[in-house]
């Protein structure tokens, strides 16, 4: 072979292992970069036309071309406020379960089922919502609670039927606690098993310990695993358009039709008009931002927890 | 810090507590057995083999055959699109991060970006391709679609793979590279190697959960009656057969509804199942 090929297939080698190495970076930059310009450049129009009512307006009506966004956006916030309030402490105990008091086998099989619990579609979600959960809500729990509650009690008012910001609550929570309960154990399996014994050889119970030491321990991480929850519902679309009720009328009632960010989208972004779309999409561009926030939150959490504590 | 308590008090509160986090546990076992039930009862009342082989039956048509054939074959076509996009920019990206990178600036800009990406709610994905792709090629297309959800499969291979790689002691590394083999050699022939099952693992997961998205197909792949004939044309699947079908009034649409969530589910079971039998409790 003479020099001057050899140095060609070098070059060319060396070409494609620069290329090669950095083509997922590149690719990374450019999606962020991406999503976000192509966020801004589409809700332009909108952001022009609606300014600051958007966010002050509870008026959703694209035919009389009125878009207020916050009725959307609340519910988008009650309804994964909702599901943090029943998934939190579940997965905590769930952990715990699986961690300190469940044998081994045991322990095995309720892992995995609540593993699969996170690789079952959205959509089937949806589905299960739709036929199983909603009619149960609307024929039992919904009246139970107004019988419990009282008729006009503000968060339970209004005739049952079956939708709402709790149902999606519900079924989110069902939906994110098998991220945070996975995350709880890893956590409390970490703890070094030294400060566990030492603990339990002072004459603590399973739960104090859990308490006490185990949860004490890993706080920073069960926080980012509470994170990593919160992340998924807020962008949760699917099972959330099945049972949400799709109805952009502002209601302090969490049993009444409500509408979410993503379920908005889902419904309306097919067949609207350019304004309608616009608004949309800076509702897309308000979640993105949600998100991001949180995200950044969460790996600034991380990235501390990391340092101080070496956990995960 | 503790304050003095009653021994049966204490024993009072730890055995509730216990019993709760059984409870708990019972619960989440019996939801997933709730899902699964309904989908299994009515995905089998609808499902016939007909199901397996044949187009959907135009709207109001009862004569109870009929199928969801184009959808399967659809999903097939989208997934394989997406892993081939997802996959190799996925690897690409983890192997730099865990390889070349490390703890440089870029390497810890690329990190971050990539849990930021990780975490776009799916149904944001579907919007940025609709205005990137669908908008300029004026179709609906089975190509957006794939990208669509190679664009959710990128981030997770990415995070996969780094997380793999990491684990490969440093002392393969440093015997490859002293018997004279390059870096590209090395990542290729020993580290690849030594992370294969947990590469696979987590690959195959990263399949599965984006084979059963929905939100990204509704503005790029939409839907189909019609058999998916070109990658530039709207192109049925499963999932967007699913949520349109479950609320409409057609007898047909709905047993499709039923037979593509029973064919997703078990798909996408099957996979998770498989993975771990073969492969015994990998870490993500």
């Amino acid at each position: 072979m003479n020099g001057k090929s050899e140095r060609f297939l070098r070059s060319l080698s060396a070409t494609a292992g620069f290329v090669a190495k950095y083509i997922g970076v590149f690719a990374v930059l450019a999606l962020i970069a991406g999503t976000l310009l192509v966020l801004v450049n589409g809700s332009w129009l909108s952001i022009q036309q609606n300014g600051l009512s958007f966010f002050t307006g509870t008026d959703w009506a694209p035919n009389m071309d009125k878009y207020g966004g916050l009725t959307i956006i609340y519910g988008t916030l009650v309804s994964t406020l909702i599901a943090m309030i029943i998934a939190v402490p579940l997965s905590l105990v769930i952990a715990l379960f699986l961690v300190e008091l469940a044998h081994p086998v045991v322990s095995r099989i309720f892992g995995t089922a609540i593993e699969l619990l996170a690789a079952i579609p959205s959509i089937i979600f949806g589905m299960w919502g739709f036929f199983v959960l909603m009619p149960l809500m609307q024929n039992h729990v919904q009246p139970l609670l107004q019988t419990i509650f009282g008729k006009e009690f503000f968060l339970f008012a209004g005739p049952p039927r079956g939708s709402g910001l709790l149902t999606a609550g519900i079924i989110l929570s069902i939906m994110i606690l098998p991220f945070i309960s996975a995350v709880a154990r890893d956590v409390m399996t970490m703890v070094p098993p030294v400060v566990k014994e030492s603990a339990y050889g002072v004459g603590a119970t399973s739960w104090e310990v859990t308490r006490g030491v185990s949860f004490r321990y890993g706080l920073q991480g069960l926080i980012g695993g509470a994170f990593l929850g919160l992340g998924r519902a807020l962008g949760e679309t699917m099972a959330v358009a099945y049972v949400i009720g799709s109805s952009p009328r502002f209601s302090a009632s969490i049993t009444q039709p409500s509408y979410s960010i993503p379920s908005a989208i889902a419904n309306q972004f097919g067949e609207a008009e350019p304004l309608h779309k616009s608004a949309l999409v800076e509702l897309a561009l308000v979640l993105f931002a949600i998100t991001c926030c949180i995200q950044i939150a969460y790996f600034l959490w991380m990235r501390r927890m990391k340092r101080s504590v070496g956990v995960l | 810090m503790m304050r003095p308590r009653s021994l049966p008090r204490r024993r009072f509160t730890n055995g509730l507590v216990n019993s709760i986090s059984a409870l708990a546990a019972l619960f989440g076992l019996f939801m997933l057995c709730w899902i699964v039930f309904t989908v299994l009862k009515n995905g089998i009342s609808s499902f016939s083999l007909s199901m397996l082989t044949e187009l959907p039956k135009a709207q109001g048509d009862k004569s109870g055959t009929g199928g969801v054939a184009n959808a399967i074959l659809g999903t097939g076509i989208i997934t394989l699109i997406a892993s081939m996009i997802g996959i190799p920019l996925g690897l690409m990206t983890g192997i730099y991060l865990s390889e070349f990178g490390k703890d440089h600036w870029l390497a810890s800009t690329v990190r971050f970006c990539n849990t930021i990406l990780l975490g776009i709610p799916s149904i944001i994905i579907g919007i940025m391709v609709f205005e990137t792709l669908v908008i300029p090629m004026r179709t609906f297309s089975g190509l957006a679609g794939g990208v669509a959800l190679s664009i959710l499969m990128l981030p997770v291979v990415a995070r996969t793979t780094e997380d793999m790689l990491t684990l490969v002691p440093n002392s393969l590394r440093e015997s490859s590279l002293a018997l004279g083999a390059s870096r590209w050699k090395t990542i290729r022939t020993v580290v690849f190697r030594a992370a294969k099952t947990g590469l696979i693992t987590g690959t195959l997961l990263a399949v599965a959960r984006v084979g059963g998205e929905t939100a990204p197909l509704m503005f790029t792949a939409f839907n189909s009656p019609d058999w998916p004939r070109s990658l530039l044309g709207a192109m049925a699947n499963l999932t967007m057969t699913v949520f349109q079908g479950y609320s409409s009034p057609f007898q047909f649409d709905q047993r499709a509804a039923w037979a593509a969530s029973l064919l997703i589910a078990i798909a996408i079971l099957a996979v998770n199942l498989s993975t771990r039998l073969l492969f015994r409790e990998r870490k993500r």
